[in-house]
């Protein structure tokens, strides 16, 4: 599978956090196997950014965060749910093109990390695409 | 834009790939009087900009301060039209032989269409590899691909009097749904919600056929399959509130739409690391003399995946392309803005 590096168009198009509210959370990542992954996401950037600049697996992100792919899907733990939000109409179509979409399913290219998501959990599943 | 049938043709280049990318190079190689022929696994122009976000916003392309990944293709194909490039669309380069020497290199291609092209000069612009569909995660069900889950159409006698099995919910599903029902003993459209991200027409259309008792609708995923030697026997339907039902089948169409993977471009021979073709950034050609990589598959130190990075990689393949194809000919280095040469060839002066 090819995958994008978008490690250096995030840091080209890099998010420019503002001053005051904290500009950085914790964000874990759980794969399949259940290994667990905590890293820092930058506030206005994506969940799926912060994934692909910190190496993690089992998101492929082939459309670089246009939600046209489905390659980036991970399951909200439940007690985050309600935070995240649910997924917009458009996300809802192109999660027909993941594969086992639980209710508690979203694409990360369209979480964006903000202050009150620190220590978000999201489980990535074992294939995207 | 024509659909040559013979069995041989004969080019400058063939450029892999229709995407931004390859279409730009054609312009360049265009103005140095080269003519290229362009395959794509698509059926059509645009390579991600129009599989991937035709109706998105595009705000990074020089002098464009936004164009939609269709629009940038349309601009794209207006602009090479001159030159009269020539498509083969829903083909896929297999092999890749290299005849030349050094100096003067020659090539011979293949694709799974069966036709064989004669270039001097290939370029490789084929992005993040070809897309190809997704292939959902049933166990063992790479053993009955080709011969009873299809993730395409080819024959469509193969579906009749079968009982089919088709899971998804945009157009493809809906669109086979519709045409193999007519034909099949008996249809089972599965899709994980009641909601369609398809034509309005053809989900009215399916809706009305399961209004009629001719084809069955479940809510649900296929998480299993039974079957012998490559024959599908039976598919278990996972509905969503867990509880499982077997689908009696002897063919399944599973359309989750398309992913890109490398594909043959890792049998030609090639250096790659992760996946990527090595090129210098003089003349952007790969480890092989004549083959060349523009666009996002290739790599070299400070690479930016960007649209604009594959126009100027293209422009500058084509002046080594010229090298090879007019190895007696002087390049001259000319403007469209000023060259009355170059607007001849453009159809302007």
């Amino acid at each position: 599978m090819v995958k994008i590096n978008f490690r250096d168009t995030a840091a080209y198009y890099g998010a420019e956090p503002g001053g005051g509210a904290p500009t950085k959370v914790k964000i874990t990542f759980v794969d399949s196997h259940g290994q667990a992954r905590t890293v820092e996401g930058e506030v206005g950037s994506t969940v799926m950014e912060t994934a692909r600049r910190n190496d993690i697996p089992e998101i492929a992100a082939e459309c670089g965060g246009a939600c046209a792919c489905a390659t980036c899907h991970v399951y909200v733990d439940s007690a985050w749910s309600e935070k995240t939000g649910k997924a917009s109409q458009m996300e809802e179509d192109m999660l027909d093109f993941a594969f086992d979409v639980q209710p508690n399913s979203r694409l990360c290219c369209q979480i964006t990390v903000r202050p009150e998501l620190d220590g978000l959990i999201v489980k990535t599943p074992s294939q995207q695409g | 834009m024509s659909h040559p049938n013979a069995a041989e043709i004969n080019t400058d280049v063939v450029i892999i790939g229709a995407g931004p990318a390859g279409l730009f190079t054609v312009f360049e190689l265009g103005l140095l009087d080269i003519k290229a022929h362009i395959i794509d696994i698509l059926p059509r122009a645009g390579g991600q900009c129009s599989e991937l976000y035709p109706e998105k916003p595009i705000y990074d392309i020089p002098g464009l301060p936004l164009v939609t990944g269709q629009g940038l293709t349309d601009n794209l194909l207006q602009q090479i039209d001159p030159f009269g490039p020539t498509f083969h669309f829903n083909e896929m380069v297999e092999t890749l032989a290299s005849l030349g020497t050094e100096q003067a290199p020659a090539f011979r291609l293949t694709t799974d269409a069966g036709k064989i092209f004669n270039a001097k000069v290939v370029i490789v612009a084929a992005g993040g590899g070809s897309f190809q569909p997704k292939k959902p995660p049933i166990p063992e069900i790479d053993q009955y691909e080709g011969k009873s889950v299809f993730y395409a159409v080819r024959q469509m006698e193969d579906f009749r009097d079968k009982d089919v099995v088709i899971v998804g919910g945009g157009d493809s599903a809906l669109d086979w749904t519709l045409n193999l029902e007519p034909i099949a003993k008996s249809l089972t459209l599965v899709h994980r919600r009641d909601a369609f991200r398809a034509a309005p027409h053809s989900v009215s259309a399916m809706q009305e056929l399961v209004a009629k008792g001719k084809i069955a609708f479940k809510l649900g995923q296929i998480t299993q399959v039974e079957g012998n030697e490559g024959q599908l026997a039976a598919a278990m339907l996972k509905t969503n509130d867990g509880t499982i039902e077997k689908l009696s089948c002897q063919r399944l169409m599973p359309f989750f739409g398309l992913t890109m993977k490398l594909g043959p471009v890792a049998d030609w021979g090639l250096n790659l690391n992760e996946n990527l073709v090595p090129v210098d950034t003089e003349k952007f050609e790969t480890s092989h003399p004549g083959i060349f990589a523009v666009g996002d598959i290739n790599s070299y130190p400070g690479k930016l995946k960007l649209i604009l990075s594959g126009f100027h990689e293209g422009a500058l393949a084509a002046q080594k392309a010229h090298r090879y194809i007019y190895p007696d000919k002087k390049l001259l280095f000319q403007y469209t803005t000023s060259s009355t040469n170059l607007q001849k060839k453009l159809g302007v002066s």
